[in-house]
């Protein structure tokens, strides 16, 4: 499968805060700019694949999407998966292309938690609301204080990826938060579930992202110029509540990492640029252990060495991730990676030839890899 | 079930009654199945390991392990508002089941987070939360 198929568009819409835009309408305006962006006319699509709003469900999301677009897909599917659905369905859609399902996939995804209701990220664990285990958060606080008193993984490692994300996010045109934090600003926001500060939980926003995909031959034939291949992709995922993991501080990004290395041919010492998902800062950092890019436990002192920076040894979420660009689940990592790929990011790395982008859902309950080259 | 002010309280049902109905006898029990020996909560139906349905309640020891905790200083729910900061912690059972839970009996003039550390021996100490008896631990002393 390695690079027999390709990312041939990307396209989004601002990012932050849009008052009285439908996700119909956030999903219709990505896929005309990842279309434009691809040179493919829409008839030519006939596959649609697409996470469902998170903070909204709705039944048969997916065809009321179709019958906006004006698409009439031949495979598709709303993948139900967090924060992770973006880069596995682009493995989806890559599986149904190469098996001659369809010729051209648009995946896609919008939402607006941020100008309408984000009651999904607040809700109760089922019975144990009486004992106040409330919210998102607070399962990443659980994994976050175990990983602390394994491994003494400390604030100020996990502010460092704050720091970075910000700084990378600052220098970003499209990001929603284009404002620098130093690690005194990070040690100073307050706690919202101990040990995870403000600042170490992502962005709300509103906003959507689409990309097209077609195979390799179909860009040579119709001479599409801008495509990324598509080296690997791989998923993980765990069923468990967090309290029933037997182990808090491994996660499905292993599994998935594996899978998307070895059908890359490519091992993580190979990786120039990283898009890793950073709903909160101890997701990117368990991340990096899983994919291999430190030992288990070294995350900490990996992220405060530098190495995750624009000049270090692996430049992470380059355009600011969902720390600082968009909170949106993932797409923005996918599209930063295939920016990075052609050359035209805004934090461009220089001579980066392969990128490796890490999607997560749930509480780290779903992970998918991406492994984009040249 | 008496609960005012909209506290949020437990779903009972037919599978998890003897759970909750033991608890407000005193016990805190788990489900073990008699054909592989597996261990486990919230209650199932089948075996999360072999998914038969040769299944026994039994009650646990009270003795206990803190594998993780976190302390809220913001309510995602008003019911806790005035709460704040609490803890909350997941649990694990000498018997192997795993469970959410509260640890009660901390020092309140001191940071609740300098008081506890991961794999700290805890024991049941049941409480009552408007009406429903529920499992806490305590800091087991040390021996």
């Amino acid at each position: 499968m390695r690079g027999q198929v390709v990312i041939a568009g990307i396209g989004q819409t601002e990012f932050g805060n849009l008052p009285g835009r439908s996700t119909y309408s956030l999903n219709a305006e990505a896929v005309r700019h990842a279309l434009n962006d691809a040179g493919i006319p829409k008839d030519r699509v006939d596959g649609l694949f697409v996470k469902f709003p998170t903070s909204r469900f709705e039944f048969m999301y997916g065809q009321k999407l179709a019958e906006t677009l004006g698409i009439v897909p031949r495979i598709g599917g709303v993948w139900d998966q967090g924060g992770a659905a973006n880069a596995s369905m682009v493995g989806y859609a890559a599986m149904a292309i190469a098996a001659g399902q369809c010729d051209v996939a648009v995946v896609t995804f919008a939402d607006n938690p941020k100008s309408g209701t984000r009651q999904a990220y607040d809700k109760a664990w089922g019975h144990d609301q009486i004992y106040g285990w409330f919210g998102i958060p607070a399962g990443y606080a659980m994994i976050a204080q175990r990983h602390m008193g394994q491994y003494g993984t400390t604030a100020e490692q996990l502010g460092a990826i704050s720091v970075t994300c910000r700084t990378n996010g600052a220098r970003n045109p499209r990001a929603q938060l284009q404002k620098p934090l130093t690690l005194a600003d990070y040690m100073d926001s307050p706690m919202i579930v101990e040990p995870l500060r403000r600042d170490d939980c992502c962005l709300v926003s509103d906003g959507g992202a689409a990309v097209v995909l077609t195979s390799a031959e179909f860009a040579r034939r119709e001479g599409l110029d801008k495509t990324v291949p598509i080296l690997g992709f791989g998923q993980g995922q765990t069923s468990w509540e967090v309290a029933q993991r037997p182990d808090l501080t491994t996660t499905a990004a292993k599994a998935s990492a594996e899978t998307a290395f070895a059908m890359a041919g490519l091992a993580p010492r190979d990786v120039d640029v990283a898009q890793i998902y950073d709903c909160f800062t101890i997701t990117a950092l368990m991340s990096l252990e899983d994919y291999g890019f430190c030992k288990p436990g070294q995350g900490g002192d990996f992220c405060a060495s530098g190495a995750i920076a624009l000049d270090g040894e692996l430049p992470i979420n380059t355009s600011g991730g969902l720390l600082s660009e968009t909170g949106m689940p993932g797409m923005q990592l996918i599209i930063e990676g295939v920016r990075q790929m052609r050359g035209d990011a805004a934090n461009q790395v220089s001579g980066a030839r392969t990128c490796a982008i890490s999607n997560q859902g749930g509480v780290m309950h779903t992970h998918a890899t991406l492994i984009l080259g040249q | 079930m008496n609960a005012p002010d909209n506290f949020p309280t437990p779903v009972i049902d037919a599978l998890n009654a003897p759970y909750w109905d033991a608890l407000g006898q005193g016990h805190l029990s788990y489900q073990h199945c008699k054909t592989c020996s597996n261990s486990w909560l919230p209650a199932r139906s089948e075996c999360p390991g072999c998914l038969d349905t040769n299944w026994c309640w039994q009650t646990a020891s009270g003795d206990a392990r803190l594998v993780s905790w976190v302390v809220y200083h913001r309510a995602f729910d008003p019911a806790f508002q005035e709460r704040l900061p609490y803890n909350v912690a997941i649990v694990e059972l000498d018997e192997g089941p795993r469970l959410i839970s509260n640890i009660v009996g901390l020092d309140t003039k001191k940071d609740i987070g300098s008081q506890l550390r991961i794999d700290q021996p805890l024991q049941l100490a049941i409480r009552h939360e408007h009406g429903v008896a529920i499992p806490a631990f305590v800091i087991k002393a040390v021996q």
